[in-house]
């Protein structure tokens, strides 16, 4: 019962995959922050957004379940994959850092997100639209809430400025993997599951550049570099998360609240 | 025996007296969350909405409906969820609002229309929502979050109580 299961290399299930973790994994990152927010209201805020993410990520892996035809349910790809079978983009499991980054990071996956849910409300799968159309609710509100944040400390004091700018450089060495397509996405394209992850990047560009812009921050030039999480190849932060993130399932099998 | 009609209008009536575990001023039919109640061969079928999807209270809800329902002695029951369309704050009933305003939590304005919402970054002027105390417009926002997801904290600067308000989504 807590032996790892395996998943099926099916494009639909990665597609789904790749959305559910990225939801799972940045709430399970902004979770960390309940009781360590610089404020009450953030701390607050951070849990809650975290706890959509989980929402949104529960409906999706219910599906993922569902679609697969192997049974699994939403607990069980959840907690007893191995760290290769989670799909998340490598940005989403970065450490939560400090607020600066946090919040950046916040900007740039719930830009993201939003588009994503937009397209997603058109999906041929008639489930997947319906969470979308629950989910881009959601993700509308914490981009909201990100950028405000972002300019506040964009264009704040030196230090709030200083700090975004660290924690954006470090931020977009990641972005590029957001936008890159593959196999999995040009068999959701066939099947109209969704769109390919390239085509979320004209309008995500202009979104950051107006939030950025307001922020009065610049935003980072392009690099070679290319993080590769959502095939399954992470960070070494990736491991330790799961340990955390797993452990209770992984100890006490089954276990339910 | 009740028949089919007399039995999903039972129901309603005893799901009218479903209080949400977190806004206990109101009913799940007050919130807009039951879509129907359909009578099978087996049983009601209730088909709800849920409103967040990460909303803690969704399970504690659907217990709460099934207990009621087969403590009337209305017979088995199971409840469905119906994601499409997404809950929205309008489907909260005039009667509901109402009870909110009374429970001191300002209720939702209308939900901005589904099309495309731009990011509203600098002069962005929130419509200040009304104190549910005193009625003063004079508040403010203290924070975008609040103890549960549905809600946002505010401030009256008259009566300088503090209050919650449903968010309109």
């Amino acid at each position: 019962m807590n032996a790892s299961i395996k998943i099926s290399a099916a494009p639909e299930l990665a597609y789904l995959l790749r959305l559910s973790d990225t939801c799972l994994i940045l709430g399970q990152r902004l979770g960390e922050w309940c009781g360590h927010a610089p404020i009450l209201e953030e701390d607050i805020a951070l849990s809650n957004m975290a706890l959509d993410l989980i929402g949104q990520s529960r409906a999706l892996l219910t599906l993922a379940g569902q679609r697969s035809g192997e049974g699994y349910d939403e607990d069980q790809l959840a907690f007893l994959r191995d760290e290769i079978d989670y799909r998340n983009p490598t940005l989403a499991e970065l450490p939560r850092g400090d607020f600066a980054f946090t919040v950046l990071r916040n900007t740039v996956l719930a830009t993201w997100l939003k588009l994503m849910w937009e397209r997603l409300r058109d999906s041929s799968d008639a489930e997947l639209a319906a969470i979308a159309g629950k989910a881009l609710k959601e993700a509308r509100y914490h981009q909201q809430h990100a950028a405000d944040w972002a300019v506040r400390l964009g264009d704040g004091t030196d230090e709030s400025r200083h700090r975004c700018e660290a924690a954006l450089a470090q931020i977009w060495l990641y972005t590029p993997e957001l936008f890159e397509d593959d196999a999995v996405d040009a068999e959701a394209v066939a099947a109209g599951l969704g769109p390919a992850w390239s085509e979320l990047r004209e309008a995500w560009l202009a979104e950051m550049g107006e939030i950025l812009g307001e922020a009065t921050l610049t935003m980072p030039g392009a690099t070679a570099f290319r993080s590769t999480g959502k095939r399954g190849l992470h960070s070494e932060h990736m491991g330790y998360l799961l340990a955390e993130m797993q452990h209770l399932q992984r100890s006490y099998p089954g276990g339910a609240w | 025996m009740l028949s089919a009609a007399s039995r999903t209008d039972s129901a309603w009536a005893v799901l009218n007296e479903v209080l949400d575990p977190e806004v206990p001023a109101l009913s799940v039919v007050d919130l807009g969350l039951v879509r129907e109640v359909i009578e099978h061969d087996d049983g009601l079928e209730i088909v709800l909405t849920p409103t967040y999807s990460g909303c803690p209270a969704t399970e504690v809800i659907e217990k709460s409906v099934i207990d009621a329902v087969e403590a009337a002695g209305l017979g088995p029951s199971r409840v469905t969820m119906r994601r499409a369309p997404a809950w929205s704050s309008d489907w909260i009933s005039a009667e509901g609002k109402r009870k909110l305003l009374e429970y001191g939590i300002a209720p939702p304005g209308p939900a901005l229309a589904d099309g495309a919402v731009p990011i509203r970054i600098v002069g962005r002027r929130q419509a200040a929502v009304p104190c549910p105390r005193c009625a003063s417009a004079h508040t403010e926002r203290l924070s975008a979050f609040g103890s549960t997801a549905c809600k946002s904290l505010h401030r009256c600067l008259d009566c300088r109580e503090p209050f919650e308000h449903f968010k309109p989504i």
